[in-house]
């Protein structure tokens, strides 16, 4: 069984749909690459993944249970705030924009949610964020704060802190899309060494070499639907959608 | 060119004339207003002296500082619910947060007190019960309602008003990520409040609330009009006895200004150490 299923799945903002009717499996272990133009809906499909945004249609669950929704006496209902917070704790998430607690250490951005949320005793923790820095190579960086690192070292503690909470399922909102170019790399190379180790990630991105090296599976989405999907190798070097082709040869060509 | 005789490095300042013929003239006004008031009489300079270390004086003192501290810890601590209610997405609890935000700022503090004062004449007593059924608990409000509980209600209940808004401002100061990042991470709004976004905001809050502070202290002068014994209202004892009104106003006004500005060396303290708190260039 799939661990994350999505079926039918729409989410307008306002009048603008966004998603206009996603399927989507991904399998627990598996990477899979989401790529498409900007405005294609990929961000807001991750995003509705963990529900931080409401879906208007269709199922979305992980590890089978439906996200956002109950059956109660065979009546489907909205869970409630505190339960939709539960759900949450399982998935892990990095941001475009890092999002790390700046009032923070390096360490204690790590160690805020298992302790705080999940309860793990703070010696644990501690030896947990410390191993998971110096697996990031940021293990000098642990009382650094947020401001005093750069741009592809933040990234690298929030991916550290997503690890911590140790998630069945790890999202990535284009990671990389707020780095300078430079830093990109060190970034990339974190998340290619994450995904052999059988960690089930979900990548949004425009990264394309990315997808080709470290992707089990690439999905091609426009204009809010999943048009294309496959292989890296079927769907980067034998595009048949014509968008997918032409959105890889404006990249190729760079 | 000689790029050795044109170099910045050896530039000299011209003297600054206009400025040095301000301060002069800045400094005789002062000198001379100074002149005036000391050699006016009127003032009453030895009538201050002698006063201004009175035990009435000090107690009054002391109980405009008490009132100050009691009413704006209870600001602080019932505004930041109303914060809260304010920016929740509940209809009900950010409409009630908005009413009471309207009608308190909306009045004067000083009806607002008197109001407080004469409550007994509204309700004379007070009762806890269930709507329409069974009073658990009541009181008679004159024995709630003396000037001290009527100016603590005042006062409190209004600064919570304001401290509410302010504390709304820092909230909403806090970058959008920051809720993100703990929604992502399962949790739960008090929990992400306390830890995550409260921590962010006080950089926004703690200038403003200095400022409500030093207002405050002058506001407790509002509570001599209810018989409360504060600095305003032992000074005006006094000068309703000896009609020395401007030295015992004096009196009054010196003390404001020196607790004021041991206020404003504490705001400038906490400020410059929550400037570092967000400079974290160097270790710490």
């Amino acid at each position: 069984m799939s661990l994350v299923r999505i079926r039918n799945v729409h989410k307008s903002f306002g009048a603008l749909e966004v998603l206009k009717g996603i399927d989507l499996d991904v399998a627990a272990g598996e990477v899979v690459v989401i790529l498409g133009p900007s405005g294609s809906g990929k961000s807001t499909l991750l995003r509705c993944i963990n529900h931080l945004e409401a879906i208007d249609r269709g199922v979305i669950d992980v590890d089978g249970a439906q996200i956002g929704h109950t059956m109660r006496h065979s009546r489907l209902v909205k869970l409630s705030a505190a339960a939709i917070v539960r759900q949450r704790r399982q998935i892990g998430m990095v941001f475009q924009s890092f999002n790390l607690y700046p009032h923070m250490t390096a360490l204690e951005n790590i160690i805020e949610a298992p302790v705080g949320v999940h309860g793990e005793p703070r010696a644990a923790a501690i030896a947990h964020a410390h191993e998971l820095l110096a697996r990031m190579g940021l293990a000098d960086k642990a009382t650094a704060y947020p401001r005093q690192l750069s741009g592809g070292q933040q990234q690298r503690v929030a991916i550290a802190r997503a690890l911590a909470i140790r998630p069945k399922l790890l999202l990535f909102d284009e990671p990389t899309s707020a780095l300078d170019p430079e830093l990109v790399g060190e970034v990339l190379a974190t998340m290619r060494d994450l995904a052999g180790q059988g960690l089930t990630m979900i990548v949004v991105t425009h990264e394309i070499g990315f997808a080709r090296d470290a992707a089990d599976r690439v999905v091609f989405m426009d204009d809010g639907h999943v048009i294309e999907q496959g292989t890296p190798a079927a769907v980067l070097e034998a595009p048949t959608h014509p968008r997918t082709r032409l959105f890889l040869s404006r990249f190729m060509r760079q | 060119m000689d790029d050795a005789a044109r170099d910045v490095a050896r530039a000299h300042r011209p003297f600054p004339l206009g400025r040095g013929l301000l301060w002069l003239a800045v400094m005789l006004i002062a000198a001379d207003f100074a002149w005036i008031v000391a050699g006016n009489g009127n003032f009453g300079w030895p009538v201050v002296a002698s006063y201004l270390t009175t035990a009435s004086v000090l107690e009054g003192l002391s109980v405009t500082l008490g009132l100050t501290v009691v009413a704006m810890t209870l600001g602080v601590l019932i505004g930041l619910p109303i914060a809260i209610a304010r920016l929740s997405n509940d209809r009900l609890l950010g409409g009630l947060a908005g009413l009471y935000i309207w009608f308190f700022r909306g009045t004067p503090l000083l009806v607002q007190l008197i109001f407080w004062y004469n409550l007994s004449t509204l309700f004379p007593e007070i009762a806890i019960s269930i709507p329409f059924g069974p009073t658990l608990l009541h009181w008679n409000t004159n024995d709630v309602i003396t000037p001290m509980t009527a100016a603590i209600a005042g006062l409190s209940l209004n600064e919570a008003a304001y401290m509410a808004e302010i504390i709304r401002g820092g909230l909403l100061s806090v970058d959008r990520g920051q809720v993100e990042a703990t929604d992502a991470f399962g949790m739960t709004r008090a929990y992400a409040l306390r830890r995550i976004i409260l921590p962010q905001a006080m950089r926004a809050i703690v200038p403003p609330t200095g400022n409500q502070l030093i207002s405050m202290i002058k506001a407790t002068s509002l509570v001599s009009v209810i018989a409360m014994a504060d600095l305003l209202y032992s000074v005006q004892t006094i000068y309703n006895r000896t009609f020395e009104v401007i030295p015992m106003l004096l009196v009054a006004v010196l003390w404001y200004l020196l607790v004021t500005s041991v206020l404003n060396v504490g705001q400038g303290w906490l400020e410059r150490r929550f400037a570092r708190g967000s400079e974290r260039g160097q270790p710490a």
